[in-house]
C-alpha cells in the first residue's frame, strides 16, 4: 500500500482521529427531541442515545466507548432527571480522558425551548474549546481501524463486493493497520473455514467457543441473519450468505475476538463478537440491524466503517464516516447518489481484484484525510443502541459495569 | 448471459447477467450451457444435475441440500435447496423472499 500520510487529531489515549466532532449523547428517549434539536443545524455536531430508563451495562459501556472514540473531541450528555444512566458520569468519564464535556438534566432547566437553548450554549462553548485544543499531527496506515460489515446481500456481494474489501484489508493488516469484521452469526455453516484462520491455537479456541454460541444462539431464537431481500437478490441458505460475508475479511491470520466497546490490544485482523451472553434477561436479536452491527464496529474505535451492500442502502453512521460498496453495478447506477464505490468490474472482468482494491484503498485515503463520503455528505448519521447482555470485562473507568 | 463458477467443485455458478432460457457462457469453468428457465443476476445456476440430498457446493462448500432432483441448466433456489441449519426460510416466496408465517390481520 502507499505511504500515504495526513492530518488527524491527537488523542491523549494514543489514538488518532480523522474527524473532530462534538457528540451529543442523550441518556433515555424522553432526551432524544431535546438532544437532536441541540445539534441541529450545528456544524460538527452528531448525536447518540440510548432510548432504555433502566440500566444496562452493556448500553453505558457502549456510550462510554463511543463517547472516547478517537473522532470524537468534546461530548455533551443530556437526560430527563428520572432515568437510571447518568449524563454527570458519562461527562466525568469523558473529562478523564482529556476531552472537554459538559451535561445537564432537562428537568433542571425548564421545557423544551430552554433546554435547546441551554444545550446550544454549552455545545458552542465545547466546540470552541475543542477546537482551540485540538492537536493536529501526521497520521497512515498503521494509525487507522477500519471495520467491515455488509448489510443486504445479494449474489454479487460474495464475489465483488467482499472479496475487494477483503484484499483491501490484507494490505492494510501489511502496513501494520487494524481490521475488524463483524457478523459472526454470518458465518453460520463455516465453523472449520473461521477455525482454519486463526492466528494461535489459544485463538482457535476462542474462535470456535464464539462460533458455536453464535450458533446456539440462532438455532434458539430461530432467526439466522438473512432477510428477503437476500433471497430476493439470490442467495437461498445462509451457509452460502456466510460464505460471501467471510470473504471481507481478506486472507491474513485472526488475532483474537473483541466484544462490542472492547479495543483490540494489538494491530491485525480482528473478529468482533456482538451476540449476547447467557443471561437472565436473554434480551435482544444479536445484530437487529445493520446500523446496530455499524455502531458496534465504531465502539471498538473504527474511525472508518465499510459496509458492502449488494442490494444497496441508504444509511450513514455518526461518529466515523461510512463508506457504501457495491459489486452490483445495476445497484449503483440506481443509488448512486449514495453509494461511494463500485466494485462491479470485477465481474465484468475489465478489473482485477488488485485493481479494484488499490481504488477502494485511494477513497478511503481521501475520505480519512476529510473528504466526506457520500452518506456524510448526505447528512446521514443513523444509530441503534440496545438492551443486551454481554460478559464483557468493565471499562477501566466509568459508570457502574 | 454469463456466470461465474467460483471454486472448480461448485456444482453451480453465479449469474453475472440475467439470463432468458437460452445459452450461458460459465467463466471460471470455461464451459457453455443452456439455462432451461429464465434466471437473474446474483442467482445459481445447476452446472451438473443433482440428485435430492446431494450437497449444493459452492464457493467449494456445502451451502445447502438439493431437496428435488436438479437438472444442469436449472434456477437452484428456495424451490429446490435447503439450508443444512435454517429450517424455516424454505416456506418463503420463491421470488421476493418474504416470509408467510406471520398473519397481518
Amino acid at each position: 500500500m502507499s505511504s500515504e500520510l495526513w492530518q488527524g487529531y491527537q488523542r491523549a489515549d494514543g489514538r488518532k482521529g480523522i474527524r473532530n466532532i462534538v457528540l451529543v449523547i442523550y441518556t433515555v428517549e424522553c432526551a432524544k427531541h431535546v438532544a437532536h434539536s441541540i445539534a441541529a443545524e450545528e456544524t460538527n455536531a452528531h448525536v447518540i442515545g440510548f432510548p432504555g430508563c433502566y440500566d444496562n451495562a452493556y448500553a453505558v459501556r457502549l456510550l462510554l466507548a463511543l463517547a472516547q472514540h478517537p473522532n470524537v473531541g468534546a461530548v455533551l450528555a443530556v437526560g430527563l432527571g428520572c432515568e437510571y444512566t447518568k449524563p454527570a458520569s458519562i461527562a466525568e468519564v469523558v473529562a478523564h480522558s482529556h476531552r472537554p464535556s459538559d451535561w445537564f438534566y432537562i428537568q433542571e432547566h425548564g421545557g423544551t425551548r430552554t433546554s435547546i437553548a441551554h444545550g446550544k450554549a454549552l455545545l458552542t462553548s465545547l466546540r470552541q474549546r475543542m477546537e482551540a485544543e485540538a492537536e493536529r499531527v501526521p497520521m497512515g496506515w498503521s494509525d487507522l481501524v477500519i471495520g467491515a460489515e455488509c448489510g443486504g446481500s445479494d449474489g454479487t456481494s460474495g464475489l465483488a463486493g467482499n472479496p475487494v474489501v477483503g484484499r483491501f484489508f490484507d494490505g492494510l493488516v501489511d502496513s501494520g493497520g487494524t481490521a475488524i469484521f463483524e457478523e459472526i452469526v454470518e458465518m453460520i455453516g463455516l465453523r472449520e473455514v473461521l477455525l482454519a484462520r486463526a492466528a494461535t491455537q489459544l485463538v482457535e479456541r476462542e474462535l470456535g467457543r464464539t462460533y458455536d454460541k453464535a450458533e446456539a444462539y440462532c438455532k434458539s431464537v430461530q432467526q439466522y441473519s438473512i432477510s428477503p431481500g437476500n433471497f430476493a437478490g439470490g442467495l437461498t441458505t445462509i451457509e452460502e450468505k456466510s460464505m460471501g460475508a467471510v470473504a471481507k475479511s481478506g486472507n491474513r491470520p485472526i488475532q483474537g475476538v473483541i466484544r462490542v466497546s472492547e479495543r483490540p490490544s494489538r494491530a491485525g485482523l480482528w473478529l468482533l463478537d456482538s451476540v449476547p451472553d447467557g443471561h437472565f434477561m436473554e434480551f435482544g436479536y444479536t445484530n437487529p440491524n445493520d446500523t446496530e452491527g455499524i455502531m458496534d464496529l465504531i465502539s471498538v474505535g473504527a474511525q472508518i466503517v465499510l459496509f458492502v451492500t449488494g442490494r444497496g442502502s441508504v444509511i450513514g453512521s455518526p461518529i466515523a464516516p461510512l463508506i457504501k460498496v457495491t459489486g452490483n453495478e445495476r445497484t449503483f447506477a440506481a443509488m448512486r447518489e449514495d453509494m461511494d464505490f463500485d466494485a462491479s468490474a470485477v465481474l465484468r472482468g475489465t478489473r482485477t481484484l488488485d485493481e479494484s482494491a488499490a481504488e477502494l484503498e485511494q477513497l478511503i485515503a481521501r475520505v480519512a484525510a476529510g473528504e466526506p463520503s457520500k452518506p456524510e455528505e448526505l447528512g446521514h448519521r443513523e444509530y441503534f443502541i440496545m438492551y443486551k447482555h454481554q460478559n464483557t470485562p468493565s471499562l477501566a473507568q466509568g459508570c457502574r459495569a | 448471459m454469463r456466470a461465474f463458477q467460483i471454486n472448480s467443485a461448485d456444482t453451480v455458478a453465479t449469474m453475472l447477467t440475467d439470463v432468458a432460457a437460452g445459452e450461458v457462457q460459465i467463466f471460471g469453468a470455461c464451459l457453455v450451457m443452456q439455462a432451461a428457465e429464465a434466471i437473474a443476476l446474483g442467482h445459481k445456476i445447476a452446472i451438473t444435475s443433482m440428485q435430492v440430498g446431494d450437497p449444493v457446493i459452492k464457493y467449494g462448500v456445502a451451502i445447502g441440500i438439493a431437496t428435488q432432483r436438479i437438472e444442469a441448466g436449472c434456477w437452484v433456489h428456495l424451490h429446490n435447496c435447503r439450508s443444512q441449519l435454517d429450517e424455516r426460510s424454505n416456506t418463503f416466496d420463491l421470488h421476493t423472499g418474504q416470509s408467510n408465517d406471520i398473519v397481518y390481520e
